[in-house]
């Protein structure tokens, strides 16, 4: 005869309190398979923990949002923010749909422009520019995005000495009506510093204003605070051309759209919660189309687009290590992969899936990640099947960060793997060794022996 | 271990304790684990039952086992 199924004994107190009025639902349906690949054959194939990235789910994302932009306004060219993920193979599926590239740091443009992205076609921003970088970005035509006024002033005397006129956008910070205000990127445009900025600019004749740029927050679940953004964005351009007569060819509105993420401490889960880009896309495109700008002269919309393109094509696979009941009764769940590869697990409730099929009894678990480290939380409190040791799991929405901001503290890195069109993986990053780890450290001679 | 005789327990898997008034839900396999307490079965027959039914290793079980009947031990559920 043939055995049973096993499922670990589970006995679950039911409380008789108050309903839960938002009545999140339960989330812990099986995913066997990713865009047909099984969950377990990739696991045995490449290890365990895996990264992996659809790249369906990314072409569809950006074919999806490019809609919704362009059906609202004319002229709309996206820049992929590398710092979100900047895996080549990731980075280069937006550029064949068309995505330019938005870099912060000087390994970042070095990347774009090997990854074949033209000078002219990659925006950059940050607010720590070496002369050196500066000096890059003049040669290839890159626009600079201004930061502060050392940078002005920096940028103009490098430019006096060469001999020439950078194309420069200035980034704009402002009161959007929301609480944290972000007014650490820019020159301030209610206090009059961003149109100080311009004056300067126009003034001294040696860099060519093409562009303004903000980034108006992370995350942002308020639509309307881009309405106000691209507003006064609008308003700022409309001053520049009165004043000087020229208008800039491009307002770039920078990133922050949330993904379907749930932050933590939120009633309602991110799927259900989180607004639709078509809402972003309705409050910026109107305010631009509202504000009055000939039709000759309509700027281009610039978006920087990452977290809301990237998050919900990145999935994170891994097992159960163990599980052990925790000194007050709950149930404890320990994963292969921790915190130091999901780094976004310090602000997101993720959604973890079972990659398995289960009974429909569940228990309420802590997980906690491999690494000897108190903090090495993955979710507070999550209903899963009872898990056994070697179970597979799914982390959901990982796209985002968690890759490049991943680090190897007691752990080392997993592969990364990419699904395509038809189906078939490639690996996009091999899993780390020791090598990696150590590849640049130096031991001094009279350290290499002792005995002990 | 012995389960109280009063513990009721349903089809599907609904257990209620009379004494105190709580109610429980328990899996399949945690109702035949009562279902065999209530019936005085040793912790060791139960082991070999569920070793013999269920495709899974002793260790395992034997873990499982353990920390189960510690849960119905936490609610009070045993005598």
């Amino acid at each position: 005869m043939e055995k049973k199924q096993y499922e670990r004994p589970i006995i679950k107190s039911l409380n008789q309190g108050l309903m839960n009025k938002f009545g999140s639902r339960t989330e812990y349906t099986p995913m066997t398979h990713i865009d047909g690949c099984a969950v377990k054959d990739l696991l045995e194939e490449y290890g365990s923990p895996l990264f992996v990235m659809s790249e369906r789910k990314i072409r569809d994302n950006y074919r999806n949002t490019k809609r919704i932009f362009e059906t609202r306004y004319p002229k709309v060219q996206f820049a992929w923010s590398y710092k979100t993920n900047y895996l080549n193979a990731v980075c280069n599926v937006f550029h064949q749909e068309g995505s330019w590239g938005e870099v912060v740091s000087r390994f970042e443009y070095e990347k774009a422009l090997n990854n074949g992205v033209p000078g002219n076609k990659i925006l950059f921003n940050g607010p720590d520019k070496t002369d050196d970088d500066l000096r890059a970005a003049i040669k290839n035509d890159s626009p600079i995005h201004i930061d502060h006024l050392d940078e002005l002033y920096r940028l103009t005397e490098i430019a006096t000495e060469l001999n020439v006129n950078p194309r420069v956008a200035i980034r704009v910070n402002m009161d959007t009506g929301i609480y944290p205000m972000w007014d650490r990127f820019g020159f301030n445009y209610e206090n009059g510093q961003a149109w100080d900025a311009v004056n300067k600019i126009m003034a001294n004749g040696k860099l060519k204003l093409v562009g303004l740029h903000c980034h108006i927050g992370t995350f942002m679940l308020a639509p309307n605070a881009y309405g106000i953004a691209a507003t006064k964005m609008a308003d700022l351009a409309k001053s520049i051309k009165n004043r000087y007569n020229k208008m800039v060819s491009y307002i770039d509105m920078g990133g922050g759209f949330a993904s379907k993420n749930t932050l933590k401490g939120s009633y309602g889960l991110g799927a259900d919660s989180v607004p639709e880009i078509s809402q972003y896309a309705e409050a910026i495109c109107s305010a631009l189309l509202n504000a009055g700008f000939d039709n000759d002269e309509l700027p281009y919309l610039y978006l920087e687009t990452g977290r809301a393109l990237i998050d919900d094509a990145g999935f994170l696979l891994g097992s159960v290590i163990s599980n052990k009941r925790l000194s007050d009764g709950r149930r404890a769940t320990i994963l292969d992969f921790g915190v130091n590869i999901m780094f976004t697990s310090f602000w997101y409730d993720h959604k973890i899936s079972p990659a398995q099929e289960f009974g429909q009894h569940t228990e309420d678990s802590v997980l906690y990640g491999p690494l000897c480290m108190n903090i090495d939380v993955i979710r507070e409190n999550v209903t899963l099947p009872p898990l056994k040791a070697g179970d597979q799991v799914v982390v959901h929405t990982v796209g985002a960060y968690n890759i490049t901001q991943s680090m190897q503290f007691i752990a080392l890195r997993p592969a990364v793997v990419m699904i395509d069109m038809k189906g078939e993986p490639h690996v996009i990053k091999t899993k780390e060794v020791l090598e990696t780890l150590e590849k640049g450290e130096v031991l001094p001679d009279y350290l290499s022996k002792f005995s002990l | 271990m012995k389960v109280r005789k009063n513990v009721a327990i349903s089809d599907s898997g609904f257990l209620f304790n009379p004494s105190s008034g709580d109610s429980y839900s328990v899996n399949p396999i945690g109702q035949e684990i009562i279902q065999m307490l209530q019936e005085e079965k040793s912790e060791l027959e139960i082991l070999d039952y569920i070793l013999k039914e269920y495709m899974i290793d002793k260790n395992t079980v034997e873990k499982d086992l353990y920390d189960f009947l510690n849960m119905l031990k936490n609610y009070k559920l045993t005598e």
